[in-house]
């Protein structure tokens, strides 16, 4: 989903271009800037050292569980790698591994093999994690540094209460399209381009049911979080109908198609838009006027966990100002941390694309919540279903002519025995 | 005796890791979460039927495509000079070195709309055409994955036939057609069959290709299942359902070819 494999893209990308002399040269490799200078590497300062040398010299360790390139890695020359120096500080190793969608991470902590202490789930997953018992509540006694997380990212839908997560980072989902070619300003952008015939074979679409159906409420009037059985029908004949005109339905591939040039619109999150633009520079990303989805990504503790102190601690010094600031520059997301915020470069603090307006954020953005089974299991359907219709020619052929070669098969068989058998008896 | 112990790792390894995950598939097919029984699941794997068509229909295109393609280069390929053969092997093999994934990504960059293959017909003044994102893609990044394996069982039977056989059918007065039918075909039979139960078994549970080269349109059996199990349906007791279905149509469509197939030669 957000954020995820870009190294094993840019990776194939430059395999490519070994191996087929150049055809991928519309391609510029993809590279991540970061905003430090070689000159002042980064150091953490942190408020209360003894709060986090308490577990040194006892051997332990912790199993972190994130989105794909979602820290501070340190692999450019001057930046903070968060989780060596989380080791060095604190003594305590990190076990840390990536999952690539928030279905995945459920899937891994319904079936119950592995064990984390942090976990880095979006909004309507850690509702719906909540409601299935399977995270802890968190002690925010025991993190200080929560106090930085903005008072509206605080209580929102999918915990009410903050008893579970800390904020981590949020962003809007957008239109990412090719200015020049489309030929709309950014403010008159709407999510109704998306059907604009003008635009056939041109548009890229989102390959999850959660992130499509929202677009096709949004142009509806419906609310995105609907569960009316009517409403979610009604929103599955809008993608319908707007699948002649789909080139292809993407999630990470967009880096690819989009920077490539491939399509000239296609809706994304804001912070992966911000990376496509990079490579890309006829790109521009806006968030339609109508409203859009606020997606909320939080740090929890899942019930499993066998090392909460130490989680929370982890958590505590993910919210350090140091902390939040390098990996929040280093992962293009919006920050929910006031300290880190405040760091960041004007040219940053004021782009809309990172950070739109209060006003716009207050009125025009929904936080998506958990849907009841019901409702999710009515949207997967429809979504299946959208997605295998055929054009309706050839999907009248499919299934007579498949039968006929059966029966064909079947008939031939039974044709030869009878001859083998006539043939034995002589 | 001792062939049996020598065979003994291999059928514990078959038995831990083969023939009980296939009793967990059909045991999760039919229970529910709370582990009562149901068939619920296997009766809504009926919704998708025009997936399991869909998928079928394209893997016995490819399937077919393969075999075409693969026997004639699989019989030129057992009449060189050994060392020829050796080096065309390789040179089959080679794409097979190279990452499944990158193979398709690979096909991505050339099919697309400002791909290779455009970019050239453009220079002539045709297209661009529409060939990404189409099930004829999703058929090509088949055929092209799986066309070593019709290759390498077709070339080990047709090796084996001995060239005296095919001299003794012409000089006993067969014209090279009847020689083609009634003495390399029946010969090479068995190279046909496991051929096509080696690329038709992986075409129909693939879900990479059709999501790389179908542009996620193009929905297929290995997409649905992958989607109970990773993506945003999460519900391993329907997919579990749908791998059970799939086995026993594959499982259907083997018997039948085996049919076909000499008595000694059966498959399953």
């Amino acid at each position: 989903m957000r954020g995820t494999r870009r190294f094993a893209l840019s990776l194939l990308c430059g395999a490519l271009m070994i191996n087929c002399c150049g055809c991928a040269s519309s391609k510029k490799s993809r590279t991540v800037k970061a905003g430090y200078d070689k000159d002042d590497p980064q150091t953490v300062t942190v408020e209360d050292k003894d709060y986090y040398t308490r577990f040194k010299g006892q051997n332990k360790s912790i199993n972190v569980y994130n989105w794909g390139e979602y820290v501070a890695d340190g692999s450019e020359e001057g930046m903070l790698d968060t989780n060596k120096e989380f080791e060095e500080l604190t003594g305590i190793k990190i076990n840390y591994t990536n999952f690539a969608t928030n279905e995945e991470l459920y899937a891994k902590l319904k079936g119950g093999a592995a064990s984390y202490d942090v976990i880095i789930p979006s909004d309507y997953m850690i509702s719906r994690l909540i409601k299935e018992g399977l995270l802890r509540k968190v002690d925010m006694q025991n993190i200080p540094n929560s106090k930085y997380i903005m008072d509206s990212f605080k209580g929102l839908e999918y915990d009410p209460e903050d008893e579970y997560s800390v904020a981590y980072t949020w962003g809007t989902v957008g239109i990412i399209y090719n200015k020049d070619l489309v030929g709309i300003e950014e403010e008159d952008i709407d999510w109704d381009i998306l059907w604009n015939e003008d635009y056939k074979d041109q548009i890229l679409m989102f390959d999850n049911p959660r992130d499509a159906f929202a677009i096709a409420e949004l142009i509806l009037g419906y609310s995105i979080n609907t569960e009316d059985p009517d409403e979610l029908r009604a929103a599955a004949a809008k993608l319908t109908e707007q699948k002649p005109l789909v080139q292809g339905y993407v999630m990470d591939e967009i880096f690819d198609k989009m920077g490539g040039g491939e399509a000239l619109l296609a809706p994304y999150y804001a912070g992966d838009a911000l990376m496509i633009m990079d490579d890309n520079e006829d790109l521009t990303f806006a968030v339609p006027k109508s409203g859009t989805n606020l997606f909320v990504d939080a740090m929890c503790i899942p019930s499993s966990s066998r090392e909460p102190e130490l989680a929370e601690m982890y958590i505590n010094f993910m919210c350090e100002p140091d902390v939040a600031y390098a990996n929040i520059d280093y992962i293009k997301y919006s920050t929910p941390h006031s300290a880190a915020y405040e760091m960041l470069d004007d040219e940053v603090k004021n782009s809309k694309i990172s950070y739109p307006d209060d006003k716009f954020i207050k009125e025009k953005t929904t936080v998506f919540t958990n849907l009841t089974p019901e409702a999710a299991k009515q949207m997967q359907d429809l979504w299946t279903e959208m997605k295998s219709a055929e054009d309706k020619n050839s999907n009248r052929w499919f299934v007579p002519l498949f039968l006929i070669i059966c029966f064909a098969i079947i008939i031939v068989v039974l044709i030869r025995r009878h001859i083998k058998a006539k043939r034995d008896i002589f | 005796m001792k062939t049996r112990i020598m065979a003994a790792p291999y059928l514990v390894w078959m038995s831990v890791f083969i023939v009980v995950p296939l009793l967990m598939v059909a045991y999760f097919a039919v229970t529910t979460d709370k582990g009562t029984f149901t068939v619920s699941y296997l009766a809504d794997v009926g919704q998708y039927t025009n997936i399991f068509v869909r998928s079928i229909w394209l893997s016995v295109i490819a399937t077919a495509i393969c075999l075409v393609l693969a026997y004639p280069l699989a019989f030129m390929l057992s009449r060189m000079k050994k060392h020829h053969q050796g080096t065309m092997l390789m040179i089959i093999m080679l794409p097979m070195w190279m990452n499944f994934l990158l193979r398709t990504y690979a096909w991505m960059t050339l099919l697309g709309n400002n791909g290779i293959i455009n970019y050239l017909l453009g220079l002539v003044g045709l297209g661009p055409y529409k060939l990404i994102n189409t099930s004829g893609a999703v058929v090509l990044g088949m055929v092209y994955n799986y066309l070593p394996f019709m290759i390498l069982p077709l070339y080990s039977v047709m090796e084996k036939i001995d060239r005296s056989v095919i001299e003794a059918a012409s000089d006993l007065g067969s014209d090279p057609r009847s020689v083609l039918l009634r003495v390399i075909i029946p010969l090479s039979l068995p190279g046909v069959y496991s051929g096509i139960t080696m690329v038709f078994v992986p075409c129909i549970s693939t879900f990479i290709i059709s999501r790389m080269l179908g542009g996620g349109s193009n929905l297929l059996i290995g997409d649905l299942i992958e989607m109970q199990f990773l993506g945003n349906s999460y519900n391993p007791h329907l997919g579990a359902a749908i791998s059970l279905v799939l086995m026993a149509i594959v499982l259907v469509i083997m018997t039948v070819m085996n049919q076909f197939s000499p008595d000694d030669q059966v498959l399953i």
